[in-house]
């Protein structure tokens, strides 16, 4: 393979709304509940059931609108798409098509540390359909309708993007934006947010070639897996003097490869036409603007304010703000204490974090410690107890086993910090090191880190380093 | 009026006849009735418990609106617990577990209901052929050739034949683009379509959403304003049910005009039409003009550009509207070797032919390559009517039409489908535009068949398009002819 090809990717996200009720009917909108408990009337499709729009889906779309830098528009209209399907109970699914809520919108993506705009045509609010299961039974098939009529905004980008990495690259940042405006979950398990995937390949500089697109990808690693599997495939048929049809394409999860779905000539004609039952969406200025402050802080602006205001180091500052309880719980504890940001978001990202991983919490369960932590920290950040103490009482205090004070002294673990007991200690240590002390005077440095070794020792570790350092120069010095 | 709700009413009232004894006689002249006007007719066991408790108001000096009254309901409101086919074969087994919206309303007044009335099946016809139950016949015979079996109209055959053969006191039904109406006509009796709006949709077996509405058809202009009164509600799970201000459409209903009213004659709807129906918009004229009425001419620039829109948007819509009915999840299911079979036999067996036929040009009128000359071009004339419509009520108070281009006509008469459209050519506009309009009987054809005239009036102008076509009702005193 010759290694003058790129790949131009488009993506279409669907990502579920976390209302509490669907996009048309009154009907729980949860994931995980007994097959076709969550379904009435309207979403199993019975003769005259009516759909009435959920105007906190629309809110949601608008929210999306002010972080998704779109235009929202006041006029947008609800549209039948016409296909059968069994998990498709009214023969169609209400979608926006001509006129969507969302146009033109973009983000910014870091890939590697390159800065990259990414255009989004649209965004539009749809039904999503219910679910087929064909594997539990030899002869039948059974159909769940839960998530019947569950609101998804889709949101359309531009075939901006131009590799595997990229494409993930945006649609964590995507995941990270609506799950900081919270619309969505962001469980790409649960298949909350969902990618199909729109490739094709050119020679570098070249015009656009026929595009496949690769349906349903509900994780990071099937989305490159998919991506890199089909950039090499559509290739090899070109430089085998093949052309590439016009495929929707199905990503095999267990092969790693993708497979034509149907191609062109057989999509469907889907028959848009504005449904009837329901009224153009028209939203006043004051409806739009009223949404607005619930946006709240975004990613992009909570990590510039954390480098520039709080000083935290770029790489630490990125890891706090991938989710918004990280960020929650940081903000917090820099709220309550004058410990240094910098020093708390180490901490935070270090050992705060590795327990969490390690006894499987959630990050806000910590919300309600954060006092304990921000006390332990000061001790910690005044020198009252070394750095290693304040490793090892980290855990009793996030186990609440007591108050940090209180640990400390428990366990004896105060530094010493009293000069006069540290010169008396330096003195003894110095006595018969004449040689290594005529060393260092003549320029050794290494062997100042070898008198702090002896004397911390004979602190049995207690002593304040500082300390320590600082009357050891001056007698070393004379 | 003997058969009138108000009459009814007072004859329960005074103990004259209990509701027990109205709903036995009534449900035995359905039982023995000849006109297949009713898909299912309801034994006094299933509303035993309704009965009494209307008897129960009516002793109690307290009965309500339309306490009591024997209803027919057209078999496209879902009824709970009622089996509710559409007149189709493939909802031939379907029973709903939800009751309409409007067919609530009238519950919830007393009325009692007798049975489903037969229509076309999903209130696709104009003569109440196309039901999977069988054609409705029209009481009245041609009496130049009384053997003939002529046809009540439609979709709403079944109730216009009911009330008029008097198996029920009034029914509901419904009009898309003149089935309340021109059945009405063709059987001599009331038929009122309200503005589109008016009344919920919930629970309708949906035709085409855009311009399905319920409606009385009844044997007078006070007993549609007193149905109209029950089912004019507004209903927050119908989005397109009007919020707007409703009247008490009966009272005042018979009291004189207060101010001089213009009636508009549409010059271009009376072009090609027999002396038949020329005469009923002249004695019309002559019936109202003594009564301050004054009539101009008027016309209309989009008229002939009515039906083909109609031909467009209705069969568009309703190819969606039926896509439901798929035999997975009720009704009717073929069995296939695959899927796409299962589908293909259950919707080739459970639709007749005129169904088919208007999935089939709704699926090519929204179909790609076809969109926009055909579905989109006829949306934009549906606006040019609408706005024809207002041009015209600027001048005017109320439009004056005949119902139906011609009488009651022989079963199986008309079997080019074109032809049968024409018959809803006075109507179709109308329901394009969403305006409300009331035919009553005007008087009796050459062949001693009755005719219609139309009143139409502007949007939620219900109480005066019902005075107005009460003082008609009442100069030109059909039912005494």
């Amino acid at each position: 393979m010759s290694n003058n090809w790129e790949m131009v990717i488009g993506l279409e996200v669907h990502a579920q709304l976390n209302t509490s009720s669907k996009l048309f009917s009154s009907s729980p909108n949860q994931f995980g509940s007994e097959p076709n408990e969550n379904v009435n009337f309207i979403d199993s499709g019975m003769p005259g059931m009516l759909p009435v729009m959920n105007f906190a889906c629309i809110e949601m779309a608008i929210k999306t609108g002010y972080a998704l830098n779109f235009n929202i528009n006041k006029y947008s209209v609800f549209e039948r798409k016409n296909y059968f399907y069994p998990d498709l109970p009214q023969g169609y699914q209400i979608s926006q098509f001509e006129f969507p809520i969302l146009t033109e919108g973009f983000i910014n993506i870091d890939n590697d540390g390159n800065q990259k705009k990414i255009r989004i045509e649209r965004a539009h609010l749809e039904q999503d359909a219910g679910k087929s299961i064909h594997d539990i039974d030899p002869k039948f098939s059974f159909i769940d309708l839960n998530r019947v009529g569950t609101p998804l905004l889709e949101i359309v980008s531009y075939p901006d993007l131009s590799s595997a990495e990229e494409v993930v690259s945006y649609m964590s940042s995507l995941r990270q934006v609506l799950m900081y405006i919270d619309v969505c979950d962001g469980n790409m398990q649960e298949g909350s947010l969902r990618a199909d995937v729109n490739l094709s390949v050119r020679k570098k500089g070249g015009e656009l070639g026929t595009r496949c697109e690769i349906k349903n990808l509900n994780s990071f690693k099937f989305i490159r897996q998919a991506i890199e599997y089909e950039f090499k495939r559509q290739i090899d048929v070109i430089e085998s003097g093949g052309k590439i049809e016009q495929n929707t394409m199905l990503f095999d999860t267990s092969t790693g490869e993708t497979r034509a779905m149907r191609s062109k000539e057989f999509s469907h004609d889907y028959r848009y036409f504005p449904d009837p039952d329901l009224l153009p969406v028209n939203l006043t200025q004051d409806q739009i603007d009223k949404v607005k402050t619930s946006v709240g802080e975004l990613p992009q602006a909570k990590l510039d304010k954390f480098i520039k205001d709080y000083k935290v180091d770029k790489d630490i500052a990125k890891i706090i703000t991938v989710e918004k309880q990280n960020a929650i719980l940081f903000e917090k504890m820099i709220s309550e204490t004058d410990v240094k940001p910098k020093f708390i978001a180490a901490w935070l990202v270090g050992d705060i974090f590795a327990f969490i991983k390690e006894n499987n919490l959630e990050v806000s369960s910590l919300n309600e410690k954060t006092k304990e932590i921000t006390d332990l920290l000061k001790l910690v950040s005044d020198d009252v107890i070394s750095n290693k103490a304040g490793k090892e009482i980290l855990p009793k205090v996030l186990n609440g086993q007591g108050k940090p004070s209180d640990i400390v002294k428990e366990l004896g673990l105060e530094q010493v910090s009293d000069s006069g007991e540290l010169e008396k200690i330096i003195d003894e240590a110095l006595i018969g090191e004449e040689e290594n002390i005529s060393k260092f005077q003549s320029g050794s440095d290494r062997v100042l880190g070898y008198f702090v070794g002896k004397c911390l020792k004979a602190t049995k570790g207690k002593g304040n380093p500082k300390l320590i350092n600082k009357i050891l120069l001056d007698r070393l010095k004379k | 009026m003997k058969n009138s709700i108000s009459h009814i009413k007072n004859s329960l009232r005074n103990k004259k006849i209990s509701v027990e004894e109205l709903y036995d006689e009534f449900l035995i002249k359905a039982k023995s009735s000849k006109n297949n006007t009713f898909n299912l007719l309801l034994d006094k066991e299933n509303n035993i418990l309704s009965i009494k408790e209307s008897q129960k108001r009516y002793e109690n000096g307290n009965p309500l609106p339309l306490d009591g009254i024997p209803l027919g309901i057209k078999d496209l409101f879902c009824t709970k617990g009622i089996r509710t086919t559409a007149s189709s074969k493939i909802l031939s087994n379907f029973t709903p577990n939800y009751e309409s919206f409007v067919t609530q309303k009238l519950l919830d007044d007393g009325s009692i209901f007798i049975g489903k009335n037969n229509c076309d099946e999903f209130a696709m016809g104009s003569s109440n052929e196309t039901s999977f139950f069988g054609p409705v016949k029209n009481p009245w015979k041609n009496k130049n050739y009384p053997t003939d079996d002529l046809v009540p109209g439609g979709s709403s055959g079944g109730s216009a034949a009911a009330v008029a053969e008097g198996t029920c006191v009034a029914s509901l039904g419904t009009d898309t683009g003149g089935s309340i109406r021109q059945p009405a006509s063709l059987c001599g009796i009331v038929g009122l379509k309200p503005t589109f709006g008016s009344c919920s949709r919930w629970g309708i077996v949906a035709f085409a959403s855009s311009l399905d509405q319920a409606g009385p058809l009844t044997n007078s202009v006070e007993d549609a304003a007193l149905i109209l009164n029950s089912i004019n509600k507004h209903d927050f799970n119908d989005t397109t049910s009007s919020n707007h201000f409703r009247e008490d459409y009966s009272n005042d209903i018979n009291n004189k005009l207060d101010q001089k009213i213009k009636i508009g004659i549409p010059s271009d709807y009376l072009k090609d039409v027999s002396g038949d129906i020329l005469s009923q918009i002249e004695n019309t004229k002559k019936a109202l003009i003594k009564h301050n009425v004054e009539f101009v001419d008027v016309e209309f620039k989009t008229t002939e550009y009515a039906l083909s829109t109609y031909y467009i948007l209705a069969p568009a819509e309703a190819s969606s509207n039926l896509a439901r009915y798929d035999g997975i999840r009720y009704g009717v299911r073929e069995d296939g070797k695959s899927l796409d079979d299962i589908y293909l036999n259950s919707r080739t067996k459970g639709f007749g032919d005129e169904v088919t036929r208007r999935i089939l040009i709704g699926a090519y009128v929204l179909s790609a390559g076809y969109y926009d000359a055909y579905y989109r071009q006829a949306q934009k004339v549906r606006r040019l009517i609408k706005d024809d419509f207002q041009r015209i009520f600027n001048d005017v108070d109320f439009i004056l039409t005949p119902t139906t281009p011609n009488e009651a006509f022989k079963i199986g008469d008309k079997l080019d489908p074109i032809s049968m459209y024409k018959n809803d050519i006075y109507t179709v506009p109308t329901s394009l535009a969403g305006l409300p309009g009331i035919s009553i009987p005007s008087g009796l054809s050459t062949n001693g068949l009755p005719l219609g005239i139309q009143f139409i009036g502007n949007y939620f102008e219900e109480k005066k398009l019902l005075q107005i076509a009460a003082l008609a009702e009442k100069e030109l005193n059909f039912n005494e002819q």
